[in-house]
C-alpha cells in the first residue's frame, strides 16, 4: 500500500463519468449553523465498500452517478465497489462488483454504465485523502461545500483511514427491484392534510423525474392536497422527509436537502430504506408503505 | 406546545413564537436530554434529532414535556423587550457589526414603512438583535429584535446576485448574507466583517443565542470613534 517517501498513493481521475464526488458520512451537529449533513445518499453502500477494504467506516470513497468513471491507479492498491452494479475492468480484465480486488501500479479501472441503480461507490483501501472541510471530505452540492466534483486530471491523495487488513471476501447486495417500497413513518406535519393523507400516498404509485438529485427525489404521481393553506414559518427537515410543495407533488429529501424548509412534510422514510430511495431513477416507479406500527402515531398536545 | 412526530430520529416540537423558541433552545443547550444528537431552532418549532440506539422517542418527549414547563410564563409575548436571558447564558459574546447604511432598498423602504432613511438607519442601529436560527445557506442568521416599524414582506422578485456582506431586513428578521447568493430580503447596507469562514471553528460567527449589535460605519468602513 505504502507508495515511496512513506505516501499511501495516489489515484488520477481520467475521466469523471457524468457526475463524481468524493464523498464519506458527511458533516453532522452543524445543521444550527445552517449547514446540511450531507455525505453519501447511499450511507449502506459507502459503509460497504469500507468494509471491505478494511477501511473505517468514515474513509472518504468516490460517488459516481450513472458510471462512466476511469481511474488511474498510481500505487498498488486494494479497491471495492458497491451501489449501483456496474461492468468494471480493471487492466483490461472484467472483476466483480462487492468484493476487495487488489491493484497494480499502473492500472486503469473502468466503471461502466449502471443497468440499475444510480449510484455506484468506488472504495479504496485508506480512503480518499483530500483536505477535510468541517471535518468532512464530502461534496455538499447545495451548500457548494467540500471538494469540488471530480474533473478529467484530478489527482487524489490516498490516506491511512483503515483498520486491520479485510476479512471479507464478497458481500451478499440485495438486488435491486424494478419498483422498490419505502417504509414510512409520520412526519410533522400529517394534520396540514386530509386526515387519509398518508394512506393515499401509500395506495398510488410515483415515479422518479429527470431533476432527482443529490438535494431530494421528485416524484410525479397524484397530487396530495393540503387541508391547511397558510403559509408554513421555515422549520428544520431531515433525510428522508417527504415534503409536499404547492404543486403537491412529493419530494424525498435526501443528503444534500436544506437544513431548512418552508412547505409541510407529511412522512419520513425510514433511515434504513434511504439508500433505496437514493438509487431510484428517473423513469422507475416506487411505492410507500406504512412502516407497522409507526405510522398511526399523531401529533399529541 | 406540541411535540410533533419526525421519522424514527427526530421530534419536532412547536412552541406559540420566536421568543419560546429562544428560551427553549437555550434550555435544551443548557440540559440536554442524552441521546439528544442534533438542536436546530427554526421560526416556531426547533427539530430534536437523537440517537435510536440511545433513546427513544417517548423517553425524550416526557424529558422535553418537562424542559418546556412554564415556557408560556417566562417568554414574554412583547417582541420589543429585551430577549430572553437564560439563552445568553450559554451563547458566545455579542457580535459587532459595523455597517456602511448605504442599500439599494432603503428608498422602497421609506415608501413602504412611511419611515425616512435616517430613520429606519436609527431604528435598526438601536434595535436589541439575537440570532433566532440560521438556515437558507450555511452561516445565514435569522436576527430577531428587529424593531416592529421596519417589518415588511420580503421583495416581491428576488435578486439573482445578493453580494456578500449585504445587511438585509424582511419580516421579523434582520441578517447578513454571509456570501453571494439569490435573495429576496431588502437591503439596507453592507459590512466588511466576514460572517462565515470554513476555516475557522466555529464557521459561523453568528450561532443561536448570539447577541448582534449593528454599529454605523463611514464609506471606508471605519467605524467613528
Amino acid at each position: 500500500m505504502t507508495g515511496p517517501g512513506g505516501r499511501s498513493g495516489e489515484i488520477t481521475i481520467v475521466a469523471p463519468g457524468p457526475f463524481a464526488t468524493v464523498q464519506d458520512l458527511g458533516r453532522p451537529g452543524l445543521a444550527h449553523l445552517g449547514i446540511t449533513r450531507s455525505g453519501a445518499v447511499d450511507r449502506h453502500s459507502l459503509r460497504l465498500a469500507n468494509r471491505l477494504v478494511g477501511n473505517l467506516p468514515g474513509a472518504a470513497a468516490i460517488e459516481v452517478a450513472y458510471g462512466g468513471l476511469i481511474v488511474r491507479f498510481g500505487h498498488p492498491g486494494m479497491i471495492a465497489v458497491t451501489g449501483a452494479p456496474c461492468p468494471l475492468e480493471l487492466a483490461g480484465h472484467q472483476i466483480g462488483m462487492y468484493a476487495p480486488v487488489d491493484v497494480q501500479a499502473g492500472t486503469l479501472l473502468h466503471v461502466g454504465v449502471p443497468a440499475q441503480g444510480v449510484r455506484t461507490y468506488l472504495g479504496i483501501r485508506g480512503g480518499v485523502d483530500v483536505p477535510a472541510v468541517l471535518g468532512s471530505r464530502s461534496r455538499d452540492t447545495l451548500a457548494g461545500i467540500g471538494p469540488e466534483p471530480l474533473v478529467a486530471g484530478a489527482r487524489l491523495p490516498l490516506g491511512r483511514e483503515m483498520s486491520d487488513p479485510p476479512t471479507v471476501d464478497l458481500a451478499p447486495q440485495a438486488r435491486y427491484v424494478d419498483q422498490p417500497e419505502l417504509r414510512v413513518l409520520a412526519g410533522p406535519r400529517a394534520d396540514w392534510f386530509g386526515a387519509a393523507a398518508l394512506a393515499d400516498l401509500c395506495a398510488k404509485v410515483y415515479e422518479v423525474t429527470t431533476d432527482s438529485d443529490r438535494v431530494g427525489v421528485r416524484l410525479r404521481g397524484p397530487a396530495i392536497p393540503r387541508r391547511i393553506t397558510t403559509e408554513l414559518p421555515s422549520e428544520a427537515v431531515v433525510a428522508g422527509g417527504i415534503q409536499i410543495p404547492p404543486s403537491g407533488q412529493p419530494v424525498i429529501f435526501l443528503a444534500d436537502h436544506p437544513v431548512t424548509g418552508g412547505y409541510p412534510v407529511l412522512g419520513v422514510v425510514a433511515a434504513a430504506d434511504l439508500p433505496l430511495a437514493a438509487q431510484c431513477r428517473p423513469g422507475q416507479r416506487l411505492r410507500f408503505r406504512p412502516a407497522r406500527g409507526l405510522v398511526n402515531s399523531r401529533p399529541d398536545d | 406546545m406540541r411535540i410533533l412526530p419526525c421519522g424514527g430520529e427526530a421530534l419536532l416540537v412547536e412552541v406559540a413564537n420566536l421568543r419560546e423558541v429562544e428560551e427553549l433552545y437555550g434550555r435544551l443547550r443548557r440540559d440536554t436530554p442524552p441521546g439528544v444528537t442534533d438542536l436546530v431552532p427554526a421560526a416556531r418549532t426547533i427539530l430534536v434529532a437523537f440517537d435510536p440506539a440511545a433513546t427513544g422517542p417517548a423517553r425524550l418527549r416526557a424529558l422535553l414535556q418537562e424542559a418546556t414547563a412554564g415556557l408560556d410564563a417566562t417568554a414574554d409575548s412583547d417582541p420589543t423587550a429585551d430577549p430572553v436571558i437564560t439563552a445568553a447564558k450559554v451563547a458566545p459574546p455579542t457580535v459587532i457589526i459595523p455597517v456602511r447604511y448605504d442599500g439599494p432598498d432603503l428608498g422602497d423602504l421609506a415608501r413602504l414603512t412611511g419611515l425616512t432613511p435616517a430613520q429606519i438607519i436609527q431604528r435598526h442601529l438601536r434595535g436589541r438583535h439575537r440570532v433566532a436560527f440560521c438556515g437558507f445557506a450555511p452561516g445565514f442568521a435569522y436576527i430577531s429584535g428587529l424593531d416592529p416599524s421596519l417589518r415588511v414582506p420580503r421583495r416581491d422578485s428576488p435578486r439573482t446576485r445578493v453580494p456578500a456582506g449585504a445587511i438585509a431586513i424582511a419580516d421579523e428578521f434582520t441578517g447578513v448574507y454571509p456570501r453571494a447568493s439569490p435573495g429576496g430580503w431588502h437591503l439596507i447596507g453592507r459590512t466588511d466583517l466576514t460572517v462565515f469562514d470554513l476555516t475557522r471553528d466555529p464557521p459561523a460567527l453568528l450561532m443561536p443565542g448570539t447577541a448582534v449589535r449593528f454599529i454605523a460605519a463611514d464609506a471606508a468602513g471605519a467605524v467613528p470613534a
